[in-house]
């Protein structure tokens, strides 16, 4: 063996284990806390309940079943209602996050460079807090007696007896407001990078308002857009602590359904089932998306 | 040179009349932190004229045309683009479209949307735009990349298409903001007669910035030189060259040879040469400024028969290819700087060392001010 190959050889050797003592312990980490879990999650949904709704042998589809709505009573549509509600509130605060994160953002960038990054800290500020507490604080806000409830009285938009919270106002609120920061933050790093003379070239052409947003700016912010609508969509769908707060038995989401299986009224395979529809679902719309914002953007660079 | 001449001789395709004229009076543009961008400046610019506005960076060129394009508001004074007032006019309104120094093509479109983009803008119809855009592609032998991205064209193939998705609006004035300076020299040369070509077609208002003094020698029916905020002077290229007002612009605008004077009697003055022969009236000057390409080379033996001739050695010798540059030291320890044209045979060009008689023709020489 000629000197020059065992050089190599150690040298491949140095590199092998320079690869595993750098991404080895995060590999570590995601097979014991995320892969295998998983796999459990997986599996559990394939068995039958027993009477306090731990997992049992034989192996079954039965919990799929109730997952699609059929139960000792027959088919019901409440499962279907509630994960229609928890796209739709997903939707909703989204859009609404989009609707406030653009004009804050450019009224970020359009102070002096050295204020910027101290807004930006206000904008996160708060996700220091638990979200449970700022949820509570929103309980304030849109509860039976607080004056946004009464201005809602005044103007005979809501029942006397009622708050704006429990409901679902609230809900899409509280998601909006716990989620803003991810919209804001990857928009934000898109929107600093602007090409103004873009906007000036949209301006020359003739373009003015909407219309040269459209065209100019919306393409550019395009990748922050999508990064953000991620960021804020999949968490939103799947969220709990808003809904089992600020929306009451009313508007239930499938955060809180998959919860009161492994809880309230266990049922095991029946939440395994229901949280593996969910990834999957959550996988397919990522999927979607990935499409659509290549076409969009073109750059396929954005997002996941 | 032969080909383009003819070309420009081909008469304008759309009419002039005072559509595209351009006048500025006292405009001024002052920056935050009290830098005066552009200051005081009166200007008109005739419909169908390639006027280039040239200097140095930060003279003032850029801000002027953003200002006639209307992305700045002037502080003060007043612009008229084809005898319209533009102080109520914001950019999207205005019969100008520019030619942007980065070109700013829109990323996300491909060539022939870019072209389509203000076409649509103004709401122009599918069919018309197409056909527009499809013949201004053809006038600018766009065609074979029209459905490329924007993003994967080379310099030469953008700055195209810049150009053609402003054209295609048929405006009053084109601005252009040193479209060809990100280009490499031969690509430059062969765009810049393109260019010039497409605007004697055309019969459009171009106004150029550059801050390159040949290109605009190149291309220009009248410059304006600026310095500081001001233009030092405005003139057909000929004038500006052949007879600078004052030292900034000679000196601008190719290289030149510059001796302050003081006047001795009619047509003489006095200088650190000795004293000079001049044909025009002194006016005032303070500058007696004459070109390198100007100087006239002897043999040392060559008799001294007419004024202006000195004697002197060549100190150094630059060969440029078609012509050399020559530094002379003169009898008083001056030195002056001569080109002369290699026209002759290679053995015949000067050489470091050898005494040459020198001759600045009275005519030559240009009384400037300070």
């Amino acid at each position: 063996m000629s000197p020059a190959r065992t050089q190599a050889e150690v040298e491949g050797r140095r590199q092998r284990a320079r690869l595993w003592t750098t991404s080895g312990p995060g590999l570590v980490w995601i097979m014991l806390f995320l892969l295998i879990p998983s796999a459990g999650l997986l599996a559990i949904a394939f068995f039958s309940a027993d009477d306090y709704g731990n997992p049992v042998l034989p192996l079954s589809t039965q919990p799929f079943q109730q997952v699609a709505g059929f139960s000792l009573l027959g088919w019901d549509a409440g499962n279907i209602a509630i994960f229609l509600r928890s796209l739709q509130q997903a939707g909703i605060a989204t859009l609404a996050a989009i609707v406030i994160a653009y004009p804050l953002v450019f009224f970020i960038l359009s102070r002096p460079p050295a204020v910027r990054p101290l807004l930006l800290l206000f904008v996160i500020l708060p996700s220091w807090t638990n979200q449970v507490v700022r949820t509570y604080a929103w309980l304030e806000l849109l509860g039976p007696n607080a004056p946004l409830s009464w201005l809602a009285h005044s103007l005979h938009l809501l029942p006397p007896e009622l708050g704006l919270a429990p409901g679902s106002l609230a809900v899409t609120s509280g998601l909006a407001y716990n989620y803003l920061p991810y919209m804001i933050v990857p928009l934000y790093a898109s929107a600093e990078k602007l090409d103004w003379a873009l906007v000036e070239a949209g301006r020359d052409l003739y373009a003015a308002g909407i219309k040269l947003f459209w065209h100019t700016v919306f393409p550019q912010t395009l990748p922050g857009l999508l990064s953000g609508v991620i960021f804020v969509a999949i968490p939103a769908f799947g969220d709990y602590v808003v809904p089992a707060l600020l929306g009451g038995d009313k508007a239930m989401m499938i955060g809180s359904l998959i919860s009161a299986q492994f809880i309230e009224t266990p049922d095991w395979p029946y939440g395994a089932a229901l949280t593996l529809i969910m990834l999957a679902f959550t996988g397919l719309g990522l999927v979607a998306f990935r499409i659509f914002s290549r076409k969009l953007g073109g750059t396929g660079e954005t997002a996941i | 040179m032969e080909q383009m001449n003819r070309d420009m001789h081909e008469p304008p395709l759309s009419g002039a009349g005072t559509l595209g004229a351009i006048s500025l009076r006292g405009v001024t543009r002052v920056f935050a932190g009290a830098v005066t961008a552009v200051n005081q400046i009166d200007l008109d610019i005739n419909p169908g004229e390639f006027f280039t506005l040239l200097g140095p960076s930060g003279c003032g060129k850029t801000t002027l045309l953003r200002m006639i394009a209307g992305f700045e508001t002037p502080d003060a004074g007043r612009i008229l683009i084809s005898g319209r007032e533009m102080q109520d006019v914001p950019a999207h309104r205005r019969a100008v479209n520019t030619v942007f120094q980065s070109y700013a093509l829109f990323p996300h479109l491909n060539v022939e949307q870019n072209i389509g983009f203000g076409l649509r803008m103004r709401g122009v119809k599918a069919p018309e735009r197409k056909k527009r855009v499809d013949a201004m592609m053809e006038l600018m032998q766009i065609g074979p990349f029209a459905t490329r991205s924007a993003t994967q064209l080379s310099g030469g193939q953008r700055q195209r298409v810049a150009l053609a998705r402003a054209l295609v609006n048929e405006p009053e004035v084109v601005l252009l903001d040193e479209p060809l300076s990100a280009l490499d020299a031969k690509l430059r040369t062969e765009l810049q007669i393109e260019l010039l070509r497409m605007q004697k077609r055309l019969g459009m208002t171009f106004i150029f910035v550059t801050h390159d003094q040949h290109e605009a020698l190149v291309m220009s029916d009248r410059i304006a030189v600026m310095s500081k905020g001001k233009i030092q002077q405005v003139g057909p290229v000929l004038d500006v060259y052949e007879k600078p007002r004052n030292a900034f612009v000679a000196e601008f605008l190719g290289l030149s040879n510059i001796f302050a004077l003081t006047p001795s009697t009619a047509h003489k003055v006095q200088t650190v040469l000795g004293e000079l022969d001049v044909a025009e009236p002194l006016q005032g000057a303070s500058l007696a400024m004459i070109r390198p390409e100007k100087i006239w080379f002897y043999p040392a033996t060559t008799a001294r028969e007419r004024p202006n001739m000195f004697p002197g050695v060549v100190r150094e010798s630059i060969y440029m290819g078609a012509a050399t540059q020559y530094r002379i030291e003169l009898a008083n320890a001056q030195f002056i700087t001569g080109v002369e044209t290699n026209n002759k045979a290679a053995e015949r060009s000067w050489c470091p060392g050898e005494a040459v008689l020198i001759e600045l023709k009275p005519e030559n020489i240009m009384l400037i001010e300070p």
